[in-house]
């Protein structure tokens, strides 16, 4: 297919362009294969670049002759375009509509882009399965789902206890959904505990048993040791899974373990939130208290808190109860991972660095086989009914902006590199995103066909832009509030686009200049105490003075 | 350890003490502490000995909002007190005979009946005569209305109230249009309510536009006063460039309509010769009292759900409210600054919305409030001196509790809500409206007795008590805000906020204020502010290299290390994250979590075996309390335990 054949008119002009809180711009319109440009042709104005992959949804109408086209996208900013000419309106309209809903993914902008910076270091190798498990004790890496024969979500490379073999792992994954068999997640060093995550166990309702799941579980634990299962749905949700041959464990087929459940929503109910609450945030002329039951109403910042909540549950059970961790909900791939990440987030400093956060999204995203492109296909504007779309990942982003905010010196980058992943895991020109799965992704050849993010972030200059210009590492285990009074809403996407940032961003200029012109008398300082040393050992006579 | 210190060399004279008392965590109540509380004419202390460390939580009376004695239970008799700085202490005392005897004595310590009674006339730090008259000399208004630009052609200074015979509740000094002579004035006077004239508050030097005050009119149904149509009048001329001005009558309209009925009511548009009248809806003090009880409601519910939280605030009303006394500041404000045209405000008395919204408004407009000695310049000429009845509205005596009103708080807290959207515009913290918000209940100091300038010159607040503007401003490095910067851009100006509602936020910092564990861990000002003070350091020692060797001291470390060092032991502790889950199971990690999971005895919170472990260092200066020496404590007094350790 030829982009060609979608674009009944590549160029208008006259075009205006109106966005909140930014003068219009004139200029003209273009529309190439993967984006929607506006330039005014005049040098001092920035031209509007937009991906369709970023479009949401789009609207018509019309005053006259004069048509305009209000964009919604997936970053929830939202433009109009005042197209002269009825045609040319309705073409434009037709031709974006069709360009951001392609249904193929290797007409993905990502497999067109061609990286305009130099690639220091490739993404894809960046974080390798073997060089961050290699390590753990009584850990190994097996390779039973190299060919992604036993589970379809899983990596090639996954952790599992040193004592069960392969085989044992084959018939696990046959008493786990989606074939999502317990796996390592995280290595607690403090006190050598673990958590795990898998699918929910297929009890249905006959009560099923897996004699080599038991043993597979009970072989993390070390002698004398007991455990908790975090299972993240509540126990009515776990109980109507049996019948259709889902479940949960059972204590008695368990009984070293204990189990707990939470109350996180299902990834529909999550969409469903999501649409709300920009709604919410869209509508400027509410008043006080239509607005706060509105974002009630929306339950977004329930569910922020909930996440959250189970989070540091696992991660108390981990560093103060001494215990092991298993964490599953229904298939083990949504809410599952939210607690994971955000667990680590909690526990271990290295994720709470720049680097250790990619590591940390590539392992319990990305490996762990997070489906985003279904989970990201539409955003808040979507006017169907959400099937598989759900905010999973931008909630999770969302609790690590509420820890950041609880511990604005612990983290090494900025808000900037979370609003970025959000970005990217919605429309980007790179491919780290693309595809369901380490399976899809391998299928896509997306390492050998797209560039990846962290090609593009581990680079100095962005590395610099989104460091945390307060950071100073805290080795230790942080544990956020979860009090309603300590949860904020993200303004940094939420509103970002409702409002003027300029005396916000400006503070944080101020406080980037008030540590740099700190930094530079140090050095200042310290490069003349250097020199008077050296004077100090020419010179005896200064000595003695 | 200055506590301890303290404790010693300045002994309160002990009235009773109470053995075995407990003090329950407001967040997870198992955690709790046993002490021994002890009651003193001014104070209650609560003190903790526990391995060898003492820590004292001290709660001054004055700031005793209510004592509420429950029924006993097995465990004790539990008494909670809710102080006005928001603080809640839930004590349990063994025996109801000694929990009846301690709430009696509290209730009568905590509502004098008598301004003599009041924690000021005996509050004497180690000051002497002269310095303590010199605190008093700190603020003059006068200076204020000179830097305006006044008095001037327009404005002057009238004598006619000098001896509070005009209006008993106004100040001696009032600015006055230059027109106006003493019969326009008494007789201006007559026909409102209290004989509260209106009178200058702000004038911009700039367009000679002015902000004015007063009460209603007694305007009933149809009366009209000449001398008060001649007083509108010689404002608006007053205001050369202008040919109208605005009549802006903070109340609801059905407020002001049922108040005609009274005798009382709003100017007559048709009377009053080019004026331009507007209601802006600010609800009374009974509406906002109620709200605020109901927000602190909210504030205290143990482990509220966020849908608990946000329907509580929405259903308080409180955020609204905060909402529409901004907007009347700004359309005050826009007013002055964009169109050039003088307001009148008034409400019904002219001394609560009224000192609300010509304070928010002189915020917006003038950079100088903004500052440190600005906004209390603003306080003292928009609150104290044109007599907000901090009394009254305070609770400071045991008086009518329908006239107790946070107004105040409500100013406070927009200025919090500016704040939070021009980070670099004001040159104080929050902790300076916190400090503030305090003293203004503690009554530890005179400014805030009474409930205007006539009381408080008969009972000889100047002679006799220490003034809190001089006292913040003796410690004002504490309250400086690193990010201000007088010559930056949103610094000038009229400041224009946004007024859609996402863009007020729940002030966690007054409100929850006690609650440290909702606070940030770590606090960027108090980063930000160690590094400024390194940074000066570095300075000096640049500026004098050439003469003196650098010193070897500094340097060395790396600012943050300094700023957090205590951060860097920054332990906290997991809030109850389980819902009695963990607690409840049995202690050591190694044994069963499982087995016994119905024994409750023992709590496992094993942040309490290990003292290292518990919450200290950053929440703790985000909060901190830059109370006097003598005053109310912090709840929990950590640091004296952590230096002490």
């Amino acid at each position: 297919m030829e982009f060609a054949e979608l674009i009944k008119t590549p160029r208008v002009d006259g075009v205006v362009l109106h966005r909140p809180f930014l003068p219009t711009v004139e200029g003209t319109l273009c529309l190439t294969g993967h984006h929607l440009i506006l330039s005014s042709r005049q040098d001092n104005t920035e031209e509007l670049w937009l991906l369709h992959s970023n479009i949401d949804s789009i609207e018509k109408r019309f005053v006259g002759s004069l048509g305009s086209i209000i964009v919604k996208c997936k970053d929830l900013r939202v433009i109009q375009l005042d197209i002269p000419g009825m045609e040319e309106c309705l073409n434009i309209s037709s031709s974006i509509e069709a360009l951001s809903t392609l249904d193929s993914v290797s007409l993905m902008y990502p497999f067109f882009y061609r990286p305009m910076f130099e690639v220091i270091e490739d993404g894809w190798n960046s974080f390798l399965p073997q060089d961050f498990y290699w390590w753990f004790y009584e850990w190994r890496l097996s390779e039973v789902n190299t060919d992604f024969s036993v589970c379809l979500s899983y990596p090639p490379l996954v952790a599992v206890p040193k004592d069960v073999d392969d085989d044992t792992l084959r018939k696990v994954s046959t008493f786990r959904h989606g074939g999502r068999f317990p796996v390592l997640s995280y290595y607690h060093k403090k006190n050598g505990m673990v958590m795990m995550r898998a699918g929910q166990p297929l009890t249905g309702t006959n009560g099923r048993r897996c004699k080599e799941d038991e043993k597979l579980i009970n072989a993390t634990l070390r002698p004398g040791k007991r455990g908790y299962i975090i299972d993240t749905r509540t126990v009515n949700v776990a109980q109507q899974a049996k019948a259709r041959g889902g479940g949960f464990e059972l204590e008695a087929n368990y009984p070293q373990w204990r189990r707990i459940h939470k109350a996180l929503e299902r990834s529909n109910v999550l969409q469903d939130s999501l649409i709300k609450l920009v709604e919410a945030c869209n509508d400027q002329n509410h008043s006080m208290d239509r607005w706060l039951s509105k974002l009630e109403a929306s339950s977004w910042q329930s569910n922020v808190k909930e996440i959250l909540t189970t989070a540091c549950l696992a991660a108390q059970c981990i560093d103060r109860e001494g215990a092991s961790v298993l964490v599953h909900g229904t298939e083990g791939t949504d809410s599952t991972l939210q607690v994971t990440s955000l667990a680590q987030i909690i526990l271990d400093p290295t994720c709470r660095t720049i680097r250790g956060f990619q590591g940390l999204v590539e392992r319990e995203w990305l490996q762990a086989g997070h489906p985003f492109q279904q989970r990201c296909s539409q955003s808040a504007f979507s006017n169907t009914k959400p099937r598989v779309e759900a905010p999973v990942f931008l909630l999770f982003l969302d609790c690590v902006w509420q820890i950041l905010r609880q511990f604005p010196c612990s983290f090494e980058f900025c808000e900037s590199f979370l609003v970025l992943l959000f970005e990217h895991a919605y429309a980007s020109q790179f491919g780290t995103f693309l595809g369901n799965s380490a399976a899809d992704r391998s299928k896509l050849s997306l390492p050998e066909k797209t560039v990846s993010l962290w090609s593009w972030v581990n680079r100095p200059q962005e590395l610099e832009r989104l460091s945390n210009p307060l950071y100073e590492a805290n080795s230790l285990v942080i544990w956020p509030s979860v009090a309603p009074q300590s949860l904020l809403l993200w303004e940094g996407v939420f509103l970002r686009w409702n409002r003027s940032s300029k005396c916000l961003d400006e503070a944080y200029e101020e406080m980037v200049h008030i540590i740099e012109y700190n930094k530079e008398l140090q050095n200042k300082v310290n490069s003349l105490r250097r020199q008077l040393a050296e004077l100090e050992t020419e010179d005896p006579l200064l000595q003695e003075s | 350890k200055l506590k301890e210190t303290m404790w010693k060399n300045n002994p309160k004279k002990i009235l009773s003490a109470v053995e075995n008392v407990r003090l329950l965590d407001r967040v997870s109540p198992r955690r709790s502490r046993v002490g021994t509380l002890y009651l003193t004419a001014t104070h209650s202390i609560f003190v903790v000995n526990e391995a060898g460390v003492r820590n004292e939580t001290w709660v001054l009376h004055s700031l005793v909002f209510s004592a509420e004695k429950q029924a006993a239970t097995p465990s004790g008799c539990p008494l909670i007190i809710h102080c006005k700085n928001f603080q809640v202490l839930h004590f349990v005392i063994p025996r109801e005979r000694e929990c009846h005897d301690v709430h009696l004595s509290l209730q009568r310590l905590s509502q004098p009946e008598s301004y003599e009674e009041l924690y000021c006339f005996s509050y004497k730090p180690n000051v002497d005569e002269v310095e303590r008259r010199q605190e008093w000399d700190f603020l003059d208004l006068k200076t204020d209305y000179s830097r305006m630009g006044l008095p001037n052609s327009l404005w002057k200074l009238s004598p006619v109230n000098r001896h509070y015979k005009v209006s008993d509740t106004y100040p001696a000094d009032l600015f006055v249009p230059e027109s106006a002579t003493p019969p326009v004035i008494v007789g201006s006077s007559k026909f409102r309510s209290r004989g509260r004239f209106p009178a200058l508050s702000y004038y911009s030097k700039e367009n000679h536009a002015a902000i004015c005050r007063s009460s209603q009119p007694l305007s009933g149904f149809s009366a009209r006063c000449l001398e008060d149509e001649q007083m509108l009048e010689a404002i608006l001329r007053s205001n050369p460039c202008s040919d109208f001005m605005y009549v802006v009558d903070t109340r609801p309209k059905l407020n002001a309509i049922a108040n005609r009925a009274a005798g009382k009511g709003y100017e007559n548009e048709d009377n009053y010769s080019n004026i331009k009248f507007q209601f802006i809806g600010i609800e009374n003090i009974h509406v906002m009292r109620n709200s605020q009880q109901k927000m602190l409601e909210v504030c205290e519910l143990r482990s509220p759900s966020m849908s608990d939280f946000l329907e509580g605030l929405e259903s308080s009303g409180w955020l609204k409210h905060i909402k529409a006394v901004l907007d009347a500041g700004i359309f005050i404000a826009k007013a002055v600054a964009e169109e050039g045209v003088s307001v009148l405000v008034h409400c019904s008395d002219g001394w609560d919305r009224t000192a609300q919204v010509c304070s928010v408004a002189s915020v917006l407009l003038d950079p100088y409030y903004r500052t440190i000695r600005g906004i209390m310049v603003l306080i003292e000429k928009d609150w104290i001196s044109f007599g907000h009845k901090f009394s009254h509205r305070c609770n400071h005596l045991d008086g009518d509790p329908k006239e107790v009103s946070p107004v105040i708080d409500q100013f406070l807290e927009c200025v919090w809500q500016l704040m939070e959207q021009f980070p670099c515009a004001f040159e104080f913290s929050e902790r300076l409206l916190i400090t503030i918000h305090s003293h203004i209940y503690s009554c530890q100091y005179g400014n805030f007795i009474g409930n205007n300038q006539r009381e408080r010159i008969e009972l000889g607040v100047r002679e006799r008590t220490h003034s809190l503007w001089s006292h913040l401003w003796t410690n004002h490095a504490d309250y400086i805000n690193p990010l201000y910067r007088p010559d930056h851009s949103q610094t000038q100006g009229l400041l224009r906020p946004s007024t859609a509602p996402y863009s007020f936020k729940f002030w966690r910092g007054l409100y929850n204020r006690f609650d440290r564990g909702m606070h940030p861990r770590q606090s960027v000002e108090d980063y930000l502010r160690a590094i400024q003070e390194e940074t000066q350091q570095l300075e000096e020692q640049l500026a004098s290299h050439k003469q003196v060797r650098l010193s070897s001291a500094t340097c060395d470390k790396s600012p943050t290390v300094r700023a957090l060092g205590n951060d860097l032991s920054l332990a906290n502790t997991p809030q109850d994250y389980t819902d009695g889950f963990i607690t409840n199971s049995p202690k050591a990690p190694d044994d069963s979590l499982i087995l016994q999971p119905q024994d409750s005895s023992q709590t496992s919170e094993p942040s309490f075996s290990n003292g290292s472990d518990q919450e200290s260092g950053i929440a703790d200066l985000s909060c901190r309390s830059p109370l006097s020496e003598d005053s109310t404590r912090d709840p929990d007094s950590d640091e004296a335990a952590y230096s002490a350790a």
